[in-house]
C-alpha cells in the first residue's frame, strides 16, 4: 500500500507540472488579455508534433530546442493577425476565435501529419531507471520532466517579479494606458506575451509527447482540464494555477490508485443492496472510474462558494 | 488516402442529392454493382476506416474488375459513407445510402456503431418491405449481434468477442508460468465484456489463476496511464489482458514499457496505424494478438501476391483487415449464386456458405446465427521470420497458435426472425 | 403588426413546402435535421444572444430532453403510459425545464467566465455520468426506442421520415412563436437589459440573477423540446448528443448565423447542417473548411451572416442595392476563382491517385498540376486585389446616399 502511495504521489506530481507548464502560459495571456486562450492545448500538441518532426533530423534536444520557438512564433502570428482583430469585437468573440482556433489546428495537424499515432521516442540519454523501489522503476526521463517544469516556474517567477520586462509586463495587466503613455508599445507586449504563453505549452507538448503519446487526439484528451486549472486557482493568478495544477494532478492520481469506492461505503455503513436495484450503477461505483471527473466537481465547488477562484482576486 | 472528387463527384452531378425525387434507375445489365462502406473516414477516427476503405477498392479492383467484372460484366462500386464513427452519423448516412439505392452496407468499427445500424435496418427492413437493405459486418465484436440482437440482414464476419476469448484464454492456460493476471480495460461495453468473460472462462480453465486486477479506465480521456501501471505492477501480475484500442492503447503498453515490468500484454488491437511502430523493440515478444488472420507466415501463394500488388499500390498501408476481403468475396459469391443483387437473395446465398479464401482458411457462414465460423491466430509483435512487417517499420506480426474453424464455434442464443417472401 | 403577420405566414408555407421541393429520403432527411437544429439554436440564442450568458454546456439540456422523450417512447410502447407520440417534444421540453431548474438555481448567480466554467463542468459531469450510469443512458449504444406504438394520430403512424417532417416543422413552428413573444415580454426585455449592463438593471431593482435565471429555464425547456423531436426522429439517443462536441456546434450556429438577430441562428443551422450532411460526403478535408469558414467568420462577419444581410439595411432602404450588384459579382467571380483553386491544392496535397478536378487530371507528383492550380489562386487574388476598391466605393455611395435621405 506504502509503495503505491509513493508512486501515486509521484505520478500526481508529473502530471500536475505538465498541467502547470500549460495553465502558467494560460494563466499569463488571460492576465494580459482578459480572455481563456481556448486554443492553448492545441499549442501543446503542436509542440509534440513539430518536435516529433525536428527530432528526426537533429534529435530529442534539437526538437525540445526549437519547436518551443516555432510554437512561440506562431502564436505571435495568431496574435497578431487573428486575435488582435478580433480583440474590438469583445471577450465574447475572442473566447470564439480561440475555440474555433482549436478545431482548425486539430484538422491541420491531421492535415500535415495525417491520423495515425507517431512513433516520438524519449532520448536514449534519458532512457534509464532513475531509482527503483518496490520493483518499481520511476524513469529518469519523469525525473527529467518534474526538473523542467519546475525549472520554468522558478524563471518565470523570477523574471515576472524581478526584472524590468516583468515589471513592465505587470504594469501592462493592470494599467494598460499608464504604461502606452510612457512609451511602450503594449500591443507588441500583449504578442509577446502571447508568444511567450504559447511557447510554454510548446515545452509541454515537447517533453509530454513522448510519454503521452503523439496523437491528433492529444489536445482533446488533455482537454478542458487547463481551463479548468487556471479557474480554480483564480483566473491571473500564477501562484493560483500552480497550487491548482498540483491539485488537481495529485487528486485524480489518488483517485485511480485508491482501490474504494461506493461498495466500502455502504459496507462502512452496514447497507446492502440487490443488484437488481434500479441504482446498481451508483451502488458499485467506485473512485478510479470517477478518477477524470473529479476536477470538474472540484471547479463546480469552488465556483460556487469562491467565484474568483482559490487565490484569485479579480471578478470579471 | 481519400476518396477523391472525381468519385464524389459523381454522385452530385447525377444524382443532385437534394431533389433525387422520382427517378428510381432500371437495373442495367451495364449498371455497376453498387455496394456502400459505412465507416469513419474524416475524424479521430479516420485511420481505421480509410485504411479498410483502400483495402476493399483495392479488392474490387483486383479481384473484380480487373478481371472483367461479376455477374455477367457488371462492375462494382465501392460508395463510401462517413459515418464519423458516431451512432447519430450513422442514422444520417444511413438515410443517404437508401437515398442512393445502396441497398449491401460494409461496416465494421464501434459496436455501437453496427449496434444502432443494426436497429436502424430492422426497423426500415420492417417499414419498408421491398426496399431492403443488408448488413455486412466486418469488424464488430459484441457478441449480441450473433445472439440476443440478431437479424436476418445482418451478417458478422469477424469472430465476437468472447469466441476470441475462448480462444486467448486457452492460451494462457496452457503457460504453465502464469500465475496471475491483471485486467484492465475501456469503461464501455466491450470493456465489460472482456472483463467479464476473461474472468470467467480462466476460472473454468485454470482456477490457480488469480485475477489480481479488474480495472476500468474511462475511454478516450486519460491523459497519462502511469498511475494505473502503477497498480499493475505492484500487484504482481504475470500477465496484463486488455481489450483497449487506439491511443489508450499505445499509451497503456508503452507506461507498462516504461515502468520495466515485462509481464507479455495480452490484446484484440494492439498492432497496425502506427501502433506496432511506436512500440517497436519494447513490444517485441511481448504483445500479443488474437485476430482472425495470420499475417506471418503467409500460408498461399494467392495470399502473397495479393499483399506484393497491396504494397506496391499503397506503400504506406498494410493489409490490416483481411476480414474485408473475406466478406467482399463471400457476397460476391452469394450474387453469383443467386444471380442477383437484391439483398434478400443475397441473404440467402450467403447463409450456410463454405468458402475457402485466399489465405487457404476454410470459412462457413453458420445459418443460425449469421456468424461466420472461421479459424483464430494468436500472434506475436516481433522483427524475425516476418514477411510483412506493419507500418513499414520492419516489426510484425507472427502466428504462434492457431486454433480451426470448428474449435472456435460456440454455442448462441439467436432466435432468428425470418422474412417471408 | 401586419408585416408581421405576413412574416409568420410565409414561414408556415416555406415549412409547409419544403418537402415538395426535396423529397428524396436524404433530401427528407436534411429538413428533419435542420428543423432540430434551428429550435436548438435558438434556444442557444436565447441564453447568449439574448441573455447575455455563454454557456459550453447547452448539449445537456438538449440531450437530457431526448433522453426523456425515449424512455417516454418506450413506456408508451410497453402500454405504461397511453398518449399519442405527437406529445413527446412536450416531454423533452419539461424535464429540459427541470434540468434548468435545477443547475440554473447555483450557476446564473454569476454570468461572464463563472457562468461559462460552470457551465463547462456541468456539461463534462453529466458526460462523465451518461458512460458510468448504464441503465439509464444505455452507454455508448445510448438507449432505443420505437415511435411507431401508442394511439394513432388521425390515422398517422410516423412509419415515414417525410410524416415525422411536418411533425418536427409543428412543433418548431409553435416554438419559434413562443421564443419570439418572449422576446417581446417585460422579461424578455429585462434579459436584454440585464446582458447589456447588469448594474444598471440592479440599480433600478430588478434582480439580475432571477432575470437570468427565468431566461435560463425558458433556453433550457426549448432546447429540450428539440431534444424530443430529435428523439422522435432517430428513435434513439447516445450520450454524443449531450456532449461539448454538440454543444460546441450549437454555439458555432449561433455564431455563425449572427447572435444579436432572431433570424441568425436558423440561418447558422442551415448552413451548417447543409455543410456538415452534404460536404461530409466529397471531401474528408470538410473539417478543415469549416474551421477555416468559422475563423474567417468571426475574424470578418463579427455579427454573423444575418449581421451580413442586415448590413444591407441602409443601402435597400434607399434603393441603392442594385448599384451593389455588379461590384458583388465581379469581386466574388475572382474570390470564387481563389477559392476553387485552394480547395484544388488542398485535395491534391493528400490525393493518391489523379484528381479529377474541373475538368482537369491533376496529378500528386507533378510539378505542372502545382503550377496550374497556384497561377489559378494567383489570378483569382489579383482579381479580388483589382475589384476591391471599386467594392469599397459602391459600398459608400450607397451608404452614403442613404445617410443623405436620413439628414
Amino acid at each position: 500500500m506504502n509503495e503505491v502511495f509513493i508512486f501515486a504521489t509521484l505520478n500526481g506530481l508529473v502530471t500536475g507540472l505538465l498541467l502547470f507548464m500549460l495553465a502558467s502560459g494560460l494563466t499569463l495571456i488571460f492576465s494580459m488579455m482578459g480572455v481563456l486562450n481556448f486554443a492553448h492545448a492545441s499549442f501543446y500538441m503542436l509542440g509534440a508534433y513539430i518536435a516529433y518532426t525536428v527530432s528526426g533530423y537533429i534529435g530529442f534536444w534539437g526538437g525540445l530546442l526549437i519547436a518551443p520557438l516555432l510554437v512561440g512564433a506562431l502564436g505571435a502570428g495568431v496574435e497578431r493577425y487573428g486575435l488582435r482583430r478580433v480583440h474590438s469585437y469583445g471577450h465574447v468573440a475572442e473566447l470564439i476565435f480561440t475555440f474555433g482556433l482549436a478545431f482548425l489546428i486539430e484538422e491541420l495537424v491531421q492535415f500535415f501529419w495525417g491520423r495515425d499515432t507517431k512513433n516520438y521516442q524519449t532520448p536514449e540519454l534519458l532512457d534509464f531507471a532513475l531509482f527503483t523501489l518496490f520493483g518499481q522503476e520511476f524513469s529518469a526521463y519523469r525525473g527529467f520532466m518534474i526538473a523542467i517544469s519546475l525549472g520554468i516556474f522558478a524563471a518565470l517567477y523570477v523574471v515576472l517579479t524581478r526584472s524590468r520586462v516583468g515589471i513592465i509586463i505587470q504594469a501592462s495587466i493592470s494599467h494598460p494606458h499608464t504604461v502606452a503613455n510612457l512609451g511602450h508599445n503594449v500591443p507588441f507586449i500583449f504578442m509577446c506575451v502571447f508568444g511567450a504563453g504559447t511557447a510554454l505549452a510548446g515545452v509541454a507538448g515537447v517533453i509530454a509527447g513522448p510519454v503521452l503519446t503523439t496523437f491528433p487526439g492529444m489536445a482533446v484528451v488533455l482537454g478542458s482540464i487547463v481551463y479548468i486549472i487556471v479557474v480554480i486557482g483564480g483566473l491571473g493568478s500564477l501562484p493560483g494555477a500552480f497550487i491548482a495544477s498540483l491539485l488537481v494532478g495529485l487528486l485524480q492520481s489518488y483517485a485511480i490508485a485508491a482501490d474504494a469506492g461506493m461498495p466500502e461505503l455502504l459496507e462502512w455503513l452496514g447497507v446492502s443492496f440487490e443488484r437488481s436495484h434500479p441504482l446498481n450503477d451508483l451502488w458499485t461505483l467506485k473512485l478510479p472510474q470517477i478518477a477524470p471527473v473529479l476536477p470538474y466537481l472540484l471547479l463546480i465547488l469552488v465556483l460556487i462558494f469562491k467565484p474568483t477562484g482559490l487565490m484569485g482576486n479579480r471578478e470579471e | 488516402m481519400l476518396h477523391s472528387f472525381s468519385r464524389s463527384l459523381r454522385p452530385l452531378l447525377t444524382a443532385s442529392l437534394l431533389a433525387s425525387a422520382a427517378l428510381t434507375p432500371v437495373a442495367n445489365a451495364q449498371d455497376p454493382v453498387r455496394l456502400g462502406f459505412m465507416d469513419p473516414l474524416s475524424g479521430t477516427f479516420a485511420s481505421v476506416g480509410t485504411s479498410g476503405l483502400n483495402l476493399l477498392e483495392f479488392a474490387v479492383d483486383y479481384l473484380y474488375n480487373s478481371k472483367g467484372g461479376i455477374l455477367g460484366g457488371r462492375m462494382i462500386e465501392i460508395v463510401p459513407l462517413d459515418n464519423k464513427q458516431s451512432p447519430t452519423e450513422t442514422q444520417l448516412q444511413f438515410r443517404r445510402a437508401v437515398s442512393e439505392e445502396l441497398r449491401i452496407l460494409f461496416q465494421g468499427n464501434s459496436s455501437a456503431v453496427a449496434n444502432t445500424l443494426n436497429q436502424t435496418i430492422t426497423r426500415h427492413n420492417r417499414r419498408n418491405p421491398g426496399q431492403e437493405v443488408l448488413q455486412i459486418n466486418y469488424a464488430a465484436v459484441d457478441p449480441i449481434l450473433t445472439n440476443e440482437e440478431c437479424s436476418f440482414w445482418h451478417f458478422r464476419f469477424d469472430a465476437h468477442a468472447v469466441m476470441k476469448l475462448e480462444v486467448l484464454t486457452d492460451f494462457i492456460a496452457m503457460n504453465e508460468d502464469i500465475k496471475s493476471v491483471y485486467i484492465i480495460g475501456q469503461d464501455y461495453s466491450f470493456g465489460q465484456v472482456v472483463a467479464d468473460n476473461t474472468i470467467r472462462l480462466l476460472n473454468e480453465k485454470r482456477p490457480d489463476i488469480e485475477i489480481v486486477g479488474n480495472e476500468f479506465h474511462p475511454i478516450g480521456t486519460v491523459k497519462d496511464f502511469t498511475p494505473y501501471v502503477t497498480k499493475i505492477v505492484s500487484s504482481g501480475a504475470d500477465a496484463v489482458i486488455t481489450g483497449n484500442f487506439g491511443a489508450d492503447m499505445v499509451s497503456l503498453a508503452r507506461s507498462i514499457i516504461d515502468s520495466g515490468m515485462d509481464a507479455p500484454i495480452y490484446t484484440f488491437y494492439a498492432a497496425y496505424d502506427g501502433i506496432t511502430a511506436t512500440l517497436g523493440e519494447d513490444g517485441k515478444d511481448r504483445i500479443r494478438l488474437i485476430h482472425t488472420d495470420s499475417a506471418n507466415p503467409i500460408a498461399s501463394k494467392t495470399r502473397r501476391d495479393f499483399n506484393h500488388t497491396y504494397k506496391d499500390a499503397h506503400p504506406n498501408f498494410d493489409v490490416t483487415q483481411s476480414r474485408l476481403v473475406n466478406a467482399l468475396m463471400m457476397v460476391v459469391t452469394a450474387m453469383e449464386k443467386s444471380q442477383s443483387t437484391d439483398p434478400y437473395d443475397v441473404a440467402v446465398a450467403l447463409e450456410d456458405m463454405r468458402f475457402t479464401n485466399i489465405g487457404g482458411d476454410e470459412l462457413w457462414m453458420r445459418p443460425d446465427d449469421h456468424q461466420l465460423i472461421q479459424p483464430l491466430y494468436i500472434s506475436k509483435q516481433t522483427d524475425e521470420g516476418i514477411e510483412f512487417d506493419a507500418d513499414n517499420s520492419g516489426y510484425g506480426l507472427l502466428t504462434e497458435y492457431e486454433v480451426t474453424a470448428d474449435d472456435t464455434a460456440l454455442e448462441h442464443s439467436c432466435r432468428m426472425r425470418r422474412p417471408r417472401r | 403588426m401586419k408585416k408581421h403577420l405576413l412574416l409568420w405566414a410565409a414561414y408556415a408555407l416555406v415549412l409547409v413546402l419544403l418537402p415538395s421541393l426535396f423529397s428524396s429520403v436524404l433530401g427528407i432527411s436534411i429538413l428533419n435535421q435542420m428543423t432540430i437544429w434551428i429550435l436548438f439554436a435558438l434556444s442557444y440564442n436565447m441564453m447568449l444572444g439574448q441573455g447575455g450568458m455563454l454557456s459550453f454546456g447547452h448539449a445537456v439540456y438538449f440531450g437530457l430532453g431526448g433522453f426523456m422523450s425515449v424512455h417516454a417512447l418506450n413506456l408508451i410502447a410497453d402500454e405504461v403510459l397511453v398518449f399519442s407520440i405527437t406529445l413527446i417534444p412536450l416531454v423533452g421540453g419539461v424535464f429540459g425545464l427541470l434540468a434548468a431548474l435545477f443547475i440554473g438555481s447555483f450557476s446564473t448567480r454569476k454570468a461572464g467566465t463563472v457562468f461559462a466554467m460552470i457551465s463547462l463542468g456541468i456539461g463534462e459531469l453529466i458526460v462523465a455520468s451518461s458512460l458510468i450510469f448504464v441503465d439509464f443512458f444505455g452507454g455508448e449504444a445510448g438507449v432505443s426506442g420505437d415511435r411507431t406504438y401508442g394511439p394513432a394520430f388521425f390515422g398517422i403512424e410516423f412509419l415515414q421520415d417525410s410524416e415525422v417532417y411536418y411533425l418536427g416543422a409543428f412543433w418548431l413552428f409553435v416554438a419559434t412563436l413562443l421564443m419570439y413573444l418572449f422576446t417581446q415580454t417585460p422579461a424578455g426585455r429585462m434579459a436584454n437589459a440585464v446582458r447589456d449592463n447588469p448594474e444598471r438593471a440592479e440599480f433600478i431593482g430588478y434582480s439580475t440573477r432571477r432575470v437570468r435565471f427565468i431566461t435560463f429555464c425558458a433556453a433550457g425547456m426549448f432546447a429540450g423540446v428539440a431534444g424530443g423531436l430529435f428523439a422522435i426522429n432517430y428513435e434513439f439517443i447516445t450520450e454524443e448528443n449531450l456532449n461539448a462536441l454538440t454543444s460546441g456546434r450549437v454555439l458555432l450556429m449561433a455564431y455563425i448565423g449572427g447572435l444579436g438577430f432572431f433570424i441568425g441562428p436558423i440561418i447558422g443551422a442551415v448552413i451548417l447542417t447543409l455543410m456538415n450532411s452534404l460536404l461530409s460526403n466529397y471531401s474528408e478535408m470538410w473539417m478543415l473548411y469549416l474551421g477555416i469558414l468559422f475563423l474567417l467568420t468571426v475574424m470578418f462577419l463579427p455579427k454573423g451572416f444575418a449581421g451580413f444581410i442586415m448590413m444591407h439595411r441602409a443601402a435597400w432602404n434607399n434603393g441603392k442595392m442594385g448599384s451593389l450588384v455588379l461590384p458583388y459579382c465581379l469581386t466574388a467571380l475572382p474570390a470564387g476563382l481563389f477559392l476553387t483553386a485552394f480547395i484544388g491544392m488542398v485535395e491534391l496535397s493528400h490525393a493518391d491517385e489523379l484528381l479529377h478536378f474541373l475538368s482537369m487530371d491533376l496529378a500528386n507528383d507533378s510539378a505542372f498540376s502545382w503550377f496550374v492550380l497556384a497561377m489559378l489562386a494567383a489570378i483569382g487574388a489579383g482579381g479580388v486585389k483589382l475589384a476591391r476598391p471599386r467594392l469599397a466605393a459602391a459600398w459608400e455611395h450607397a451608404n452614403a446616399a442613404a445617410q443623405e435621405a436620413k439628414s
